[in-house]
């Protein structure tokens, strides 16, 4: 294993080498942040080889209107709130979940748990905040077709699903000319199939790589990437064959299409992105929080002065937001890049680079 | 079917309730040479030496789990923070704070372990203190242990004697601990071999001390925060930097998974069978060879060294890979992740 | 953004399965992926399976599936050598 992260160093080195301009990936997936970050893998890299930490954490990406909504209902003392362990400290207007201390906001592994709450607390009303990318949304689908089939009555979500594809479009439309290529993420990209980022490809020519989350993986990926840019080429790879295909899961993705549909939505720090949020279609309204609790949409919050969205695209580095280090702090966090604490925003503050 | 006995408010009221729990059901646990002295004070024949004094408070849950319970976790912990200091030893304290309805089979379970683990530690307990406290005030039992012992001759452990150069040792494999009271808590649920690896290690932390005295600069258990929490305080205190690799961190696959499942860093899990020793270059091989020939440190390994704190007292890993990165002290509770 | 680890299954019960990694064991779900069967390795990802692994290509990349795949060949042999079946 060693040979090939040196063979896979060298590759890097060696591409990074031929091109005599800083090259700027962005790695879109937040376990890939995360990864990154374990591994050391910054260290080993050339100096010209820039990582960015992409908007794939959907927690951090989750719009602080949608907080605000969550923490609402949070507080309803005829509501369960079932929620992913990565919403707790994603901070509101009002604070965060584990700052309101209840007893009725659980933590669960799966949206099979926030059903099974809702079917032992029949007087209550379970809540589940639904938010993660194309990987993550099939669960919540799942939870809903078997909730009607089942006749649970006191269940619902609060989608806050997102699409990554739409995403990556969106970043590299603003006329952004600082993004070279992406890292594409692993396990989104086995729902997806990797030919879904054929598109991205083609209209604006980057290079798109699929790789998982060994150390090995990532820096296979990289070097694809570095030698792509140096030879001028874009093209899709993926490097993760043990679980991505060029089709992906079809069977995963009928379930979304059967429960949600798209819609504009908003993004911490990036604002509304068009045709990049999930909602639940019309049938099963009946299990939409939003429906529910009578509440027209989701209010999009402005981060007044936050410049996550030029962060995450390589444009600015943090010091250069007016908010880094005074009113947005690791400990009282504002934009994405700083909530979450493998964000670019967290990492310069903590480390000083 | 007959109801099970429960604790009642009445058992803490000073009667005869209270009476007959402490002489029936407490006291006759720490069977023969470990009796609790009935007087206001227990009265105590002290070796000569340095008194080493500690406290701490258990609460747990669950209150069993594979490995361990809360009892046996409240001799330990308090057992291990005299050991690592660099004591011997000398007796506890025992203080329960038990709340009404509390079944006392429950209630004798924990009794029993406390008094095993005594035994087994061979350190006895000498005095206690029982409270009921009202439905709703607390959460089933809390324990607090209080401990004395007499500080070996040989041991001088500070964080002032920590310098560059110096060797950083484990006992074993990381997270156990955390990871079995994981599993077992609402909501992650999952089965699993793992158990705990809750020990008291006074025998473990007494070796090295005895036979490499003063080579010995520092120890301390990891508990909370795993080594995480425990390296980056040792960082602070001592101004110097931590170089860990974690080619050499000991892992179990099985705890190794449970944790990649849930999105945890096993630097950041807790342990309660497990202490960091910085030893004296010098003496590093000869410390883990004592370490590998004890039960409780066959997994033992040199993990990682003191260097000058040139960028500030700072704990960084180089990676399998040869990378670097920070590890930092973690925020306080770990929650599962699935992104 | 998504956490997902290979197991094998051991079990399963129309769209339940139980997942065994290393000798943890999960309750999750293969609705998402209906043409699983006993012994195959899966992704799984917040309690479902997300997609069947392919053994050969993970073994080549993956560090912690070479144990994976190899815990469970141990099993099986000391199942097979010890007898009964709990």
């Amino acid at each position: 294993m060693l040979e090939r992260i040196e063979k896979a160093r060298k590759a890097i080195a060696g591409a990074c080498r031929k091109v005599d301009k800083p090259i700027q990936v962005m790695e879109v997936c937040g376990t890939h942040t995360v990864a990154i970050f374990r591994h050391g893998i910054r260290s080993l890299l050339p100096k010209n080889l820039k990582l960015l930490s992409g908007p794939g954490c959907p927690v951090c990406v989750t719009d602080q209107g949608y907080i605000d909504v969550i923490l609402e209902l949070a507080q309803r003392d005829d509501v369960i709130l079932a929620t992913y362990g990565d919403m707790m400290r994603v901070p509101g207007k009002a604070g965060s979940l584990e700052s309101l201390h209840r007893s009725t906001i659980k933590v669960v592994l799966s949206t099979d748990d926030a059903l099974t709450l809702a079917q032992k607390h029949p007087d209550k009303i379970v809540v589940f905040a639904a938010v993660g990318f194309e990987t993550t949304t099939p669960p919540s689908a799942v939870a809903v077709a078997d909730a009607a089939k089942e006749g649970v009555k006191n269940f619902c979500i609060l989608s806050g699903h997102k699409l990554v594809v739409p995403a990556m479009q969106a970043l590299l439309g603003a006329k952004n000319d600082k993004i070279d290529a992406f890292l594409c993420p692993g396990h989104v990209s086995v729902i997806l199939g990797s030919d879904a980022y054929k598109p991205v490809v083609e209209q604006f020519k980057r290079p798109c790589v699929v790789a998982g989350f060994e150390a090995v993986q990532i820096l296979e990926g990289l070097a694809n990437i570095c030698e792509q840019v140096a030879e001028g080429t874009a093209r899709v790879d993926s490097i993760y064959g043990a679980a991505v295909t060029p089709q992906g899961n079809a069977t995963a993705r009928k379930i979304i299409a059967e429960a949600f549909e798209p819609c504009d939505g908003a993004w911490r720090g990036l604002g509304v992105i068009p045709g990049a949020t999930l909602r639940l279609k019309e049938k099963y309204s009946r299990f939409d929080a939003l429906k529910r609790f009578g509440m027209e949409e989701i209010p999009a919050e402005e981060l007044g002065g936050c410049q996550c969205g030029r962060v995450l695209c390589g444009l600015i580095d943090p010091p250069q937001c007016p908010l880094f280090g005074r009113t947005c702090t690791p400990d009282a966090p504002i934009g994405p890049c700083m909530v979450s604490t493998e964000g670019a925003c967290s990492a310069w503050y903590k480390y000083g680079k | 079917m007959e109801e099970k006995k429960k604790i009642m408010l009445a058992h803490g009221g000073g009667g005869r309730l209270m009476a007959d729990l402490i002489n029936r059901t407490i006291v006759p646990k720490f069977g023969e040479g470990q009796s609790v002295q009935l007087t206001d004070s227990a009265v105590l024949d002290m070796p000569a030496g340095k008194l080493c004094f500690t406290t701490d408070s258990f609460v747990v849950k669950p209150l069993f789990f594979n490995g361990g319970d809360i009892g046996k976790l409240a001799v330990c912990g308090t057992v291990n923070d005299l050991a690592v200091a660099g004591a011997k030893p000398v007796a506890l304290s025992l203080s329960l704070i038990l709340e009404e309805g509390l079944e006392l089979e429950v209630l004798e379970r924990i009794l029993e372990s406390i008094g095993r683990t005594a035994k087994n530690a061979n350190v006895p307990i000498v005095t206690g203190d029982t409270k009921v406290v009202e439905k709703g005030s607390a959460d089933s039992i809390f324990i607090n242990t209080s401990g004395v012992g007499v500080r070996l001759d040989k041991a001088d452990p500070s964080f002032a004697r920590i310098e560059p150069g110096d060797a950083i040792l484990i006992n074993g494999t990381l997270g156990e601990h955390g990871m079995t009271i994981m599993s077992q808590r609402e909501g992650l649920k999952f089965q699993t071999p793992l158990a705990s690896d809750c020990a008291c290690l006074h025998d473990l932390t007494g070796i090295l001390y005895e036979e490499l005295g003063s080579s010995v600069k520092f120890m301390r258990d990891p508990t909370r925060g795993g080594i995480a929490a425990t390296l980056n305080e040792i960082a602070q205190s001592a101004r110097v930097a931590v170089e860990l690799q974690e080619a050499c961190l000991p892992m179990d696959k099985t705890v190794q998974t449970a944790a990649d499942m849930l999105g945890f860093d096993l630097l950041n899990i807790a342990n309660e069978g497990k202490v960091l020793a910085v030893v004296a270059r010098e003496d590093a091989d000869k410390a883990l060879t004592l370490w590998k020939n004890h039960p409780l440190g066959q997994k033992a390994a040199i993990i990682g060294t003191i260097t000058e704190a040139a960028d500030g007292p700072l704990v960084e890993l180089v990676t399998k890979i040869g990378g670097r990165r920070m590890v930092q002290t973690p925020y306080g509770r770990e929650l599962p992740r699935i992104c | 953004m998504c956490l997902a680890v290979p197991a094998r299954i051991i079990e399963i019960n129309v769209d339940k399965a139980v997942a065994d990694a290393m000798g943890n064991r999960w309750n999750i779900r293969i609705t998402l992926t209906p043409d699983i069967e006993v012994g195959d390795i899966v992704l799984i990802h917040a309690g479902y399976a997300i997609t069947k692994v392919d053994e050969e290509e993970a073994q080549k990349t993956w560090e912690l599936f070479e144990e994976i795949a190899r815990f469970e060949d141990q099993r099986q042999k000391a199942q097979e050598g010890g007898g009964a079946d709990a």
